[in-house]
């Protein structure tokens, strides 16, 4: 017993999920997920750390001026908030769209099956 | 070029004589009024706190707004309000680094951590990360980490708190600031004992509320003062420091390569440390489904990024209306730009409600961190491991319950060894041994099949150890002038923050701790564990009362 102790007895369930693994269903599920969030995951962290290297080693070009008082670096840097508003709202659109209809449908269909029955 | 608005300036002369700021006793009624207030929630929502997912998940049953609240409540703590004003305040543009890596790192919660974990986990985050491994190892790894993290994230808050307390109360001797750490933290553990979870939250909630409310006020009233023109109080910071270069990258970190690298480091901590904090991740079990999991880093994301670009404005704004020298001169320090600038703007009641406001900060983000610590300890190690999971849930409880009292005492000590550093930094370092302890074994977990239990112990203390020595090597600790232990020099890494080594080290020791091991983990469980995460089957749902 000391491998599994009863805590985690309320984690998983008799339910082999397997074959629900390798279904068409998840698989599909799968691949909308992640050729969703990892692209845009790479992309984010790519421009903050290219503007933070730019910050850092490119101080010259970061300085320039804009308009007023405002230079490069700044506009760079609200900008990088406008992005990450940008990002979460279409975030938000795709897994409304996209994700939801497919996990509900598929939790339902394994729920069906007996899937996650004996919870707390 | 904009002409510099002149009728600001008089004014800094006029105030500069003023050395006590504020009335002490209008600071002190209004953050009494605020402590009744939250204390009265608390024991009201705690007539409902009656089992283990009610002490540690708030019974699941918040809403996505209402947990998006509570998380930027979480998040918004002492350090980006007093750490972040006073880090653009002294050190312009190169400041600006905190508020946008604190608030870009929220993408990595959104898109790949919130909604799997709330799918998968119960309680801590241990139980995500134990959920294919085998449990005991990762269990207490990840419970040490998240002990870890939390200690230096409550040094932050606390060395807030006696800033903070030094300005407002006129309180100037080290043994007087002391004893207001001592009675935060006391107040802190009534606030976690009596409430839980549920408790915490809603005091999360009103926090949120007042904080972004406030900082929104302080931020129209600078921007009014300054005819709407941002081009303007950046010229007058400027102008008031006598300083060109305050607007440009390097101020701080462009003296050598070595100090270059340090920036990029703590760009580095910044973005991954925000996903892998236990007290953020603990925040997605409170609502009933992924789905409101996900709905509630949003509310998070807009309420985070709006304070951050407030945040902004304050920060030149105290260096335009009060200056460096006053700042750094001023008996907080640092942390203090935010407190004078109120009192520049709306003098003694805008200083005393926006003080009120920042304790209450560090109070509900002690009481957050303390929770989480406490769920961790009685959850992953005394239930699963010393009891081997036979311990009954009162039992649990009454040992978070301790522990709650004994990280109280620790941060109490902590908090006085820790006083004149400035928090945001502080914070930044708990991101770095956030970043490197866990984030790797969370994402490894949740999205690469070939994981093992190897893998994920050696990431996980790989990343906790490598993070904390070299912070204990750093100049943080000492050979500088502001170090921790003045006088003594063993620092051998040159850098402040750790993440440019801790972090890479340990995503790569989690790789090749996997690959070495032979024997791969149960495909059952992988199975399970990728099908619920994104399915939400079986996910721990609302207790019902």
């Amino acid at each position: 017993m000391a491998s599994t102790p009863p805590v985690d007895s309320a984690n998983s369930t008799a339910f082999d999920f397997t074959e629900a693994q390798r279904s068409d269903q998840f698989q599909q599920l799968r691949k909308t997920h992640r050729s969703f969030v990892f692209p845009m995951a790479v992309a984010f962290l790519v421009w903050y750390l290219l503007y933070v290297v730019l910050a850092i080693y490119a101080p010259e070009f970061m300085s320039q001026r804009i308009f007023g008082n405002v230079n490069l670096g700044l506009l760079l840097g609200l900008l990088q908030f406008v992005t990450t508003f940008g990002i979460t709202a279409a975030y938000v659109s795709f897994a409304n769209r996209k994700l939801d209809p497919q996990a509900t449908a598929l939790r339902e269909h394994l729920e069906a099956a007996g899937a996650g029955r004996g919870e707390a | 070029m904009i002409n510099i608005t002149n009728a600001a300036l008089p004014a800094i002369h006029a105030a500069t004589d003023t050395e006590t700021v504020g009335t002490p006793w209008i600071n002190i009624s209004v953050f009494l009024a605020f402590v009744v207030v939250t204390l009265v929630v608390v024991i009201r929502a705690s007539k409902s706190t009656s089992t283990a997912a009610d002490y540690y998940a708030g019974g699941r049953s918040f809403s996505g707004t209402q947990n998006g609240l509570a998380i930027a409540g979480d998040y918004l703590s002492a350090a980006s309000f007093l750490g972040i004003v006073g880090a653009i305040a002294l050190q312009g543009y190169d400041g600006f680094l905190y508020s946008i890596g604190f608030f870009v790192a929220w993408l990595v919660a959104l898109l790949l951590i919130a909604e799997p974990l709330r799918n998968t986990g119960k309680f801590t985050m241990a139980d995500v990360l134990s959920f294919r491994l085998r449990q005991r190892p990762v269990r207490v790894a990840a419970s040490i980490s998240t002990l870890a993290v939390t200690f230096f994230y409550l040094l932050a808050q606390m060395a807030g708190a006696g800033a903070l307390v030094s300005l407002l109360l006129g309180i100037g001797s080290k043994t007087g600031q002391s004893l207001v750490i001592v009675v935060v933290g006391i107040i802190m553990i009534v606030y976690v004992l009596v409430g839980g979870m549920k408790g915490t939250t809603w005091v999360q909630i009103i926090k949120a509320c007042l904080l972004v409310t406030g900082v929104a006020v302080m931020t129209v009233w600078i921007l009014a003062m300054f005819g709407f023109n941002f081009s303007a109080i950046l010229g007058a910071a400027v102008e008031t420091n006598n300083n060109p270069a305050m607007l440009d990258p390097g101020l701080k970190y462009g003296l050598s390569e070595i100090t270059k690298i340090d920036f990029i480091s703590l760009g580095l901590a910044l973005v991954l440390g925000a996903a892998g904090l236990p007290h953020v991740l603990m925040r997605f079990y409170t609502v009933p489904t992924a789905k409101e999991a996900r709905k509630s880093v949003v509310w998070a994301i807009t309420l985070i990024g709006l304070f951050y670009l407030f945040t902004l404005v304050l920060g030149f704004g105290a260096a335009a209306l009060i200056g460096s020298d006053r700042i750094l001169n001023s008996p907080g320090g640092v942390n203090s730009a935010a407190p004078l600038l109120a009192y520049e703007l709306g003098g003694s009641i805008l200083m005393g409600l926006i003080a009120a406001v920042a304790f209450a900060t560090i109070l509900a983000v002690v009481a957050g961190l303390a929770i989480t610590a406490s769920a961790s300890f009685a959850h992953d190690i005394y239930t699963s491991v010393i009891k081997n999971g036979n311990s009954d849930p009162k039992q649990e409880l009454r040992v978070a319950k301790t522990t709650v009292v004994i990280i109280g005492l620790v941060s109490i000590a902590g908090g006085i060894g820790a006083q004149g550093q400035n928090i945001a930094f502080l914070v930044a370092l708990a991101f770095a041994v956030a970043a490197s302890a866990n984030l790797p074994t969370i994402l490894y977990s949740l999205y690469w099949k070939r994981f093992t239990t190897r893998g994920a112990v050696l990431s996980m203390y790989g990343g906790l150890i490598s993070s904390v020595v070299l912070i204990i090597f750093s100049p943080v600790m000492s050979g500088a002038e502001t170090s921790m232990i003045p006088g003594a020099d063993f620092a051998i890494y040159p850098l402040s923050n750790p993440g440019i080594i801790s972090i890479p080290l340990s995503f790569l020791l989690g790789f090749l701790g996997s690959m070495s091991e032979r024997r791969p983990e149960d495909p059952k469980k992988q199975a399970e564990m990728e099908v619920r995460s994104l399915t939400g089957v079986g996910a721990e749902k609302a207790v019902d009362h």
